[in-house]
């Protein structure tokens, strides 16, 4: 049945007609949300209710034409005008997001309270951003002293400008990236976060390396090509030892000459910056602990075979809060009692080790993908074990499973909240702290949306990257 | 009698209960070109897989080159780098270009440098008549074209014998005589083949005895011509019958 006949040569009469009125059911919401007028109260309530909905109906039934030649008009029928069905579906959600915005926007934007310096500035009925503002020291390095936190700054500042030299680096230089990423990266990481942030009097050690290595470099370039790989191999450990023993400087401190880096011991970590430390670590381990898992699951033998069988199994058989509860209560138990290891550090492992399970299950499945015909071909061109995995089994692989460890990975940054069972605490950890506070109490709500957005940003971050690195190693067809 | 490259002796192999190898002996002697065929199931496939130890015979003795192939093998690796393979799905790299193709195993099994392996390479693409693909992946090829890249892959291990699992069944009939020709070429060039294939054809330009398998045993052997004109078992006579 159909009440008017509209087709290709008169639906310029309707075009007019419908575009109005969808536009007259929108703008009704519109006034309705936004303002609060209500045109259409002059007939009866549900009637009312439900008008905009009948114009809008109306409105996008004439403008239903196929293959209209309007180009815009075409792909809007294409895709949200189909039928009666869809196009109710489509106002109610147009309906909906109109009516939900001024809610949203009040809160978020509108009524949102961002100056003062105290809970009194927030009188308003929106989020109190003051309270966000006020605490995001605390959030973003925890319980790191002020006045040291130019450290924490400096070192992930460096590490960044470090981190993003593989997007600078010439031809020439490529083949030693994955070297560079793999090995040195991390390992200058570890000083960073280690002698740095950490600080003390062991901030020595670190600073002698870098002395060091930067002498040495410097030096080398005046090294005879011929000699290079003796010079580095002997010259910076040398240089290393001399100013360690040698001259040593930590001596200056008793005598109050130099003023040493302050201790800070790991406790006083958090915020953001742990999250950042604790994610970056963890990503690091797991990989290639996952990695020699996948591998060892597919061993022809059987001792290496059932190891790491039922390491993989232990590990996602148990939740991740108690394998951290453990790490920090049952652990110390059963090393010597002069041994300690850090509470960070014992994180840091727990959670390789969980999720390197993980790892090693997407990676297993990337492997058995592979065609057999690829083990064949590796084998047949004399290649032994190693070579055939390094060279032709993992990188496909690795490809074929690049969403699943993607998938992995967000899932450990967004389980790093869960040390504050040994007591550590990253950004959420810090905000239920700050929401206990007698001075902030009843701000929970900005607390948690501001680390749901900064979560996001970061998962986001990494899903993006993950994307792209799909589409650049997509070598088939 | 000149020493025979490949010795196979007794040779038996089960999958599970199923014999796929009854009794095989064989000498193949250098520069010969042999073709085995036979009804899909007889284990041709098998046998030559066999050669370079792709599966594990369980009774017999395989020698190759001199070194005979068992458990306690400990350079099977050096010995499979003597013996080039085509499969009949190619099983090129698809995450490496033609090129890299040819040179991962020159460069990383025999220590070639990359440069002189790059020469190498390309030589031999050139003989199979694709070097203009060499920077592509082998996913952007047609199937013929990678067929011969396998070749040229195979071959630049520099092999002495070059094993053949049914390199063109699985070709569009049109694709079929390139790979074909290279083949040809290489058996004039003077290497050692054993080739697993259907196409009668090749076997009566180049081959010089054609070996019939039938249920894991070798039902006949005899030179080319021989085979073709007078075939002596009756189960021979039939297959020939359908193929022809």
């Amino acid at each position: 049945m159909k009440l008017v006949n509209i087709n290709k040569d008169n639906f310029n009469n309707y075009y007019y007609l419908g575009v109005f009125l969808i536009f007259l059911s929108i703008f009704d919401v519109f006034l309705n949300s936004f303002f609060l007028i209500n045109v259409t109260s002059f007939l009866p309530g549900f009637l009312s209710f439900i008008l905009p909905l009948v114009i809008g109906f109306v409105g996008l039934y004439f403008i239903r034409v196929e293959h209209s030649g309007i180009k815009n008009l075409d792909i809007i029928n294409k895709n949200i005008n189909t039928n009666n069905f869809n196009a109710i579906l489509t106002l109610l959600i147009i309906f909906t997001i109109i009516k939900s915005l001024p809610t949203f926007l009040n809160w978020f934007i509108i009524d949102a309270t961002i100056v003062g310096d105290s809970k009194e500035a927030c009188t308003g009925t929106g989020a109190c951003w003051t309270y966000i503002k006020i605490w995001l020291r605390r959030f973003v390095y925890g319980m790191y002293p002020n006045a040291e936190q130019w450290r924490i700054n400096l070192s992930f500042i460096s590490l960044t400008a470090l981190g993003l030299v593989g997007f600078f680096a010439t031809e020439k230089y490529k083949k030693y990236l994955t070297l560079y990423y793999v090995v040195i990266y991390p390992f200058i990481s570890f000083l960073f976060i280690y002698f740095f942030i950490s600080g003390g009097r062991i901030f020595f050690d670190f600073s002698y390396g870098i002395i060091a290595a930067a002498v040495s470099i410097i030096l080398g370039f005046l090294i005879p090509n011929k000699f290079k790989l003796y010079y580095f191999l002997i010259v910076p450990i040398t240089l290393y030892i001399l100013l360690k023993y040698v001259f040593f400087f930590e001596e200056y401190i008793e005598l109050g000459m130099i003023e040493g880096l302050v201790w800070v011991e790991t406790g006083a970590w958090g915020g953001l910056s742990l999250t950042f430390i604790i994610s970056f670590f963890c990503l690091i381990f797991c990989f290639p602990i996952g990695m020699a898992l996948a591998l060892g699951r597919r061993s022809d033998f059987p001792l290496i075979r059932y190891i790491c069988i039922g390491f993989i199994e232990f590990w996602r058989g148990v939740p991740l809060i108690t394998v951290l509860f453990m790490s920090s209560v049952m652990f110390p138990m059963f090393l010597p009692q002069d041994v300690y290891v850090d509470k960070l550090v014992r994180c840091i492992i727990a959670i390789s080790l969980f999720e390197a399970a993980y790892v090693a299950e997407v990676i297993r499945g990337g492997l058995q993908a592979l065609p057999r015909g690829q083990y064949d071909a590796a084998k047949s061109l004399g290649m032994g074990y190693w070579k055939m995995h390094i060279f032709v089994i993992l990188p496909q692989a690795l490809k074929l499973v690049i969403p699943g460890i993607a998938n992995t990975f967000l899932a450990l940054v967004k389980d790093t909240p869960l040390i504050f069972v040994v007591g550590l605490l990253e950004i959420v950890g810090m905000l239920n702290l700050a929401k206990t506070n007698p001075e902030w109490l009843g701000f929970a709500m900005e607390g948690y949306v501001f680390a749901a957005i900064i979560f996001w940003i970061i998962c986001y971050a990494m899903s993006k990257y993950s994307y792209n690195l799909e589409i650049k190693y997509k070598t088939e067809r | 009698m000149s020493n025979p490259i490949i010795q196979i002796k007794d040779v038996n192999k089960w999958f599970g209960d199923f014999q796929v190898l009854k009794n095989i002996n064989l000498e193949v002697e250098k520069n010969k070109k042999i073709v085995v065929c036979g009804p899909s199931g007889s284990g041709k496939s098998t046998l030559i897989r066999c050669i370079n130890r792709l599966e594990e015979h369980q009774e017999g003795q395989i020698v190759v080159d001199g070194n005979e192939l068992s458990e306690n093998t400990k350079n099977i690796e050096q010995i499979r780098a003597e013996v080039g393979m085509v499969f009949q799905q190619f099983n090129l790299f698809p995450h490496l270009s033609i090129l890299d193709n040819c040179t991962l195993a020159p460069i990383w099994v025999k220590q070639m440098p990359k440069k002189d392996a790059e020469e190498l390479a390309m030589q031999h693409l050139e003989k199979v008549q694709i070097s203009d693909q060499a920077f592509k992946y082998p996913g952007q090829l047609s199937g013929g074209q990678q067929q011969r890249c396998a070749i040229a892959r195979a071959l630049c291990m520099e092999p002495k014998i070059m094993l053949f699992d049914e390199p063109t069944s699985a070709l569009d009939p049109e694709m079929i005589k390139e790979v074909l020709d290279a083949m040809v070429n290489l058996a004039k060039a003077g290497m050692t083949m054993i080739v697993v294939t259907h196409e009668m054809g090749f076997a009566k330009e180049v081959a010089d005895e054609v070996i019939f398998m039938d249920e894991g045993m070798i039902v006949e052997r005899a030179e080319t011509k021989e085979f073709f004109a007078n075939p002596k078992s009756d189960r021979t006579k039939l297959f020939l019958s359908q193929i022809l």
